[in-house]
Parts: C-alpha cells; structure tokens; sequence
C-alpha cells in the first residue's frame, strides 16, 4: 500500500518513457517497423565523433576519477586532525551542476582567461593562446577532462569511502602484528576488500560518463560532439525526435552493455552492487 | 621516526593540492562575477578585478528572462520536493518497518532506475507530454525531476526511518495511538530533520538538472535550461556566462554546506 505510490509513479514516468524511445526510434510516425532513423543518425557527420569522443572521454576520464577519487577517500580515512573539513571540500563539486562546471573551467580556459593570465604574468606568453578550437583540440579535450575530473570525483570518492568504512579494523591490526607495511597494506588488505565500492564507483561513473553533454556544450560548443549533446541538438534545433530518441536509445544500450561487461569481467553479484 | 615525519609531510601535502584543485575554480568565477565585462575582455588582464564591480552580475540579472527562469526553477524544485517526499517517504518508510515479499526486488529497481537519468528519460517524455498538454509546462519538468529524485528520496528516508526506534510507535500503540495516529506523533518528529535533508538534497538535484529541463521547455524555462540555450544557441557574452555559472552555484554550495553531515549518510558514509 505504501509502496503504490512510487510503483504506479515510476512505471508512468520511468517503465512508459523507457519503452517510448524504443517506439519512437524503431517505427514510422504512420507506424511500422524501420530502421530509417537510425539510418539517418549513422550518416549524420557528427556521428561518427560523438560515439569516438563519449568513448575516449570517457576512457580517460573515468580511470583519473577513480584513482583521484581514492587517494582522497584513503586520506580522509587515515583521520588525520582536520579530515572532516577536507571532505567536506571535496564533496563541494557534488552541489555544482555539470553546466556551472563547464563555466568555471571556461573562465580558465577561454581565450581571455586566467590560464593565458597566469602565462601573461609569468612571462611566458605575450599574445593569448587559444585553447577551446578544433584546431587545438588536446587542449580542448584537456579542458572537458579537466572540468569532469573537477566535477565528478567527488561522488567516486563518496562511494569509496563508504566502503572504507566497512572493513573492520581488525583487518588492519591483524597485517600490523604480521609487520605489513603501508603499501603492502593498501595492496593486499584494502583493495581486495574494496573491490565491491570499486566496482559499483566504475559502473556508476562510466554511465554517467555517456550522459556527458552540458559541460561539453560550455567548453566547445558543437567542436566535440558527444552522444547526449547529439539528442540534444537532434531534437532542440532540428525538431526531430525519433534521431534524438535512436541516440537515446544507443546511450541506453552502450550503458547496459558497459555494466554488463563490468559484471562479467570483474565477476561481481548483484547484491554487491546493491550493497555499494 | 624522520620516515614517519617525511611521510606525514607528503600527504599534508597530496591533501593541500586536492583542497587548493577543487577550491580554486570557485574562487576564479567568483572573482570573474565581479569583474567588469571590459576588464573581462581586456589583455592583459587583471586576475582579481580591481575595482571589483557588481555590472557584471547586475547584467545578468537584468538579462531577459532571468528573473523568470530563476522563479520557475524555484517552483520545479518546490514542486518536486512536494512530490519526492510525498511518494518517496511511505515507500521508504515501508522498506524500513516491514519485511515483505518482493522486498529486495523493490530495493534492486530503485537502483536500476538510478542507472538511467535524464538524457533517455526527457526525449520520449517529451513527445508523450505534447499528447497530455504538459509540454513546456513547469509541473511536466518537476515530474521528469521526481523521477531522478525518487530512488535517492526513498533510500534516505528509508535510512531516517531505520534510525526511528520502532519500539517507541509501539509504545504510543499500547497506550491507545492508532497506527497512522503513532506514525504522525511519534515517528515523524523524530525523523523530521533526516525528511528535511532528503527534501534538500532534491532541491539541489532539481536546481542544477540541465538536461530534461531543456529538452522539455520552450518558454517557461528554468535557469539552467535557459543558460545551456543561451550558451548554445545565442552566443551569450562572456559575463552573462560567467555571472550565470557563479548565479547557479551559490544557493546549492550554501544549502551543501547547511546539510553537509546528511550529505554524507546519504552515501552510506557514517561520520565519526
């Protein structure tokens, strides 16, 4: 009974939706079954560099995450003297949208902004450089990974440290008495136990990853297409919904197949993700 | 001992990097809000404006429909807030006081549907919203935002009520408090401040959400919606984006840093 609400809610807003963009993608407005928007998203020319930049992006920038992510989870749970305000300092990007990020790094990284500032003052530029065009475009992918990493850390590490507080101390004490050391301890004790919060981090961000759009949108405009910005454009400036809905759709798949591969690869049961 | 002290010295030192990358930023949009649009676009330029001005943040606010979208952002996250906590708090409460078959297939749905956020929800919504006339409608947006709340709502309420001694709605029972009479007097207090974080965090969630909010308004946009088209489409000038970007991100690091230690329970982080 008390559950009603959320059941019937979820499935008009969440289960309808879901199988909508199945619809839309695969039938014709008239109906039948075609594969002509998909087609057209496959020869769209920006088709090609969305599916490749959500890829790489998401390559490099998930892995810096994950490992940014637990060097902060470690040192806030050594307990140092101060360490709830320096988590409290890493969980700010949590409360900063993906568009306000992409802003704040475009400050840094606009043509006139305090990179080429900072250059300028140290002598080592005289005109300002541009960073965010196609003809730079490492330095462009180096803004959105710079942004991302600034952004979305903080959740990765959330995760971690929950899991870190789950292994009990005794474990630690135990590797103390046999005479571990530091490295060997993170090595053979932590991570082992931390593979479950690692592994629901890596599924969690990796789909996060493909939802990647506003932040892109900020730095770059339309120079680096990633799959959500495609729906987007798809359907705010040419109006079509079913090539925006078969994007959609793709995000989907690509999600379902990442965490499905994540499952297999790292051997992972369901209640584990759930614990996580 | 030197290599105790050494190695206290590194991480003092890995930990003042990691504070100084994520605080920085901030700090750049701050001082980029209160420069002028000139000093913004000038070369060389000044890192800190002086005078710092407040032109730039007045520009935007004066920009067109800034004041409206910010309105409307106000009343999709209240909207949402009302409906997370509404359909949210009884399913967490079950979770927390009953066992019940299909318990654990509930809790798994919740998460699955954590797994798949706006970006493929907002596109075929929108095209079921023309058909039910909630198409640029702020109430459509509050709905799709309830969606992506829901799952969060429920665990963190499910976690609150966890923390609400049933023994105490029992007690109230025995000395003649109905069922419903025990949850509203006894249990509900107790757990007010935990449903008051869960309303907040939505609150953020709501307040930054770019995606859904863009796809599904044409007219009645809410702030970050009009700031991703502006951006996108217009060509916005430098210090509408930036007084933008810093406009956006001040109510939710305040709000943050009000519900910081919820924030973390949230998460299953246990603060000690």
């Amino acid at each position: 009974m008390l559950l009603a609400p959320s059941l019937v809610f979820l499935g008009v807003f969440f289960v309808y939706p879901l199988v909508q963009a199945f619809g839309l993608s695969f039938l014709r407005p008239e109906g039948g079954l075609t594969a002509e928007h998909f087609q057209r998203m496959l020869g769209d020319t920006y088709f090609r560099g969305a599916i490749t930049n959500s890829l790489l992006l998401t390559a490099i920038v998930v892995p810096i995450q994950v490992a940014i992510g637990l060097v902060i989870a470690l040192l806030v749970n050594s307990r140092f003297r101060g360490h709830l305000w320096f988590l409290y300092i890493c969980a700010i990007p949590l409360a900063i949208s993906d568009l306000a990020a992409g802003l704040i790094w475009l400050s840094v990284f606009t043509e006139r902004g305090y990179l080429n500032t900072l250059l300028h003052m140290v002598g080592a530029v005289r005109e300002p450089l541009t960073y965010l065009s196609a003809e730079q475009p490492v330095w462009l992918y180096g803004a959105i990974i710079a942004a991302e990493v600034w952004r979305a850390t903080a959740i990765v590490m959330i995760i971690l440290l929950a899991g870190l507080q789950l292994i009990p101390r005794d474990y630690f004490e135990t590797a103390d008495v046999f005479g571990a050391g530091g490295w060997r301890k993170l090595w053979h004790v932590t991570l082992p136990l931390l593979r479950p919060s690692l592994q629901t981090a890596l599924i969690i961000r990796t789909i996060l990853a493909f939802q990647l759009f506003a932040t892109v949108i900020t730095l770059s405009g339309r120079q680096v297409p990633v799959l959500a910005g495609e729906a987007y454009f798809w359907y705010g400036l040419y109006r079509n919904p079913h090539v925006a809905s078969a994007y959609a759709v793709l995000i989907m798949g690509v999600s379902v197949v990442i965490t499905w591969v994540y499952l297999r690869v790292l051997r992972l049961r369901e209640e584990e993700v759930a614990g996580g | 001992m030197m290599a105790r002290a050494a190695r206290t010295a590194i991480l003092a030192t890995i930990g003042t990097l990691i504070a100084a990358w994520v605080l920085f930023p901030i700090l750049l949009i701050s001082l980029a809000a209160f420069s002028s649009r000139a000093q913004l676009y000038s070369w060389p330029r000044a890192i800190v404006p002086t005078p710092p001005t407040l032109d730039t943040i007045l520009f935007f606010l004066r920009a067109q429909g800034v004041w409206q979208s910010t309105l409307n952002s106000l009343i999709v996250a209240l909207f949402t807030i009302v409906l997370a906590v509404a359909i949210g708090a009884p399913a967490g409460y079950a979770l927390s006081r009953f066992r019940f078959p299909g318990r654990e297939g509930f809790r798994l749905g919740i998460l699955a549907t954590k797994m798949f956020p706006a970006t493929v929800l907002a596109i075929p919504l929108a095209v079921a919203y023309i058909r039910w006339g909630l198409y640029d409608n702020l109430l459509g947006v509050a709905i799709v935002h309830t969606a992506l709340a829901l799952p969060f709502a429920i665990v963190i309420t499910t976690s609150v009520f966890v923390g609400v001694p049933m023994e105490l709605e029992e007690a109230a029972m025995t000395l003649g408090c109905t069922r419903l009479q025990a949850f509203l007097r006894v249990a509900l207090p107790i757990a007010l401040p935990g449903l008051a974080a869960a309303a907040i965090f939505t609150f953020v969630l709501s307040w930054n959400e770019v995606f859904a909010a863009a796809i599904l308004t044409l007219h009645n946009r809410t702030l970050p919606a009009l700031l991703i088209n502006a951006v996108a489409f217009a060509g916005a000038p430098l210090d509408y984006r930036f007084a933008g970007g810093f406009f956006m991100i001040v109510p939710a690091l305040i709000i943050i840093f009000i519900i910081r230690r919820y924030l973390m329970t949230l998460w299953g982080v246990t603060i000690r």
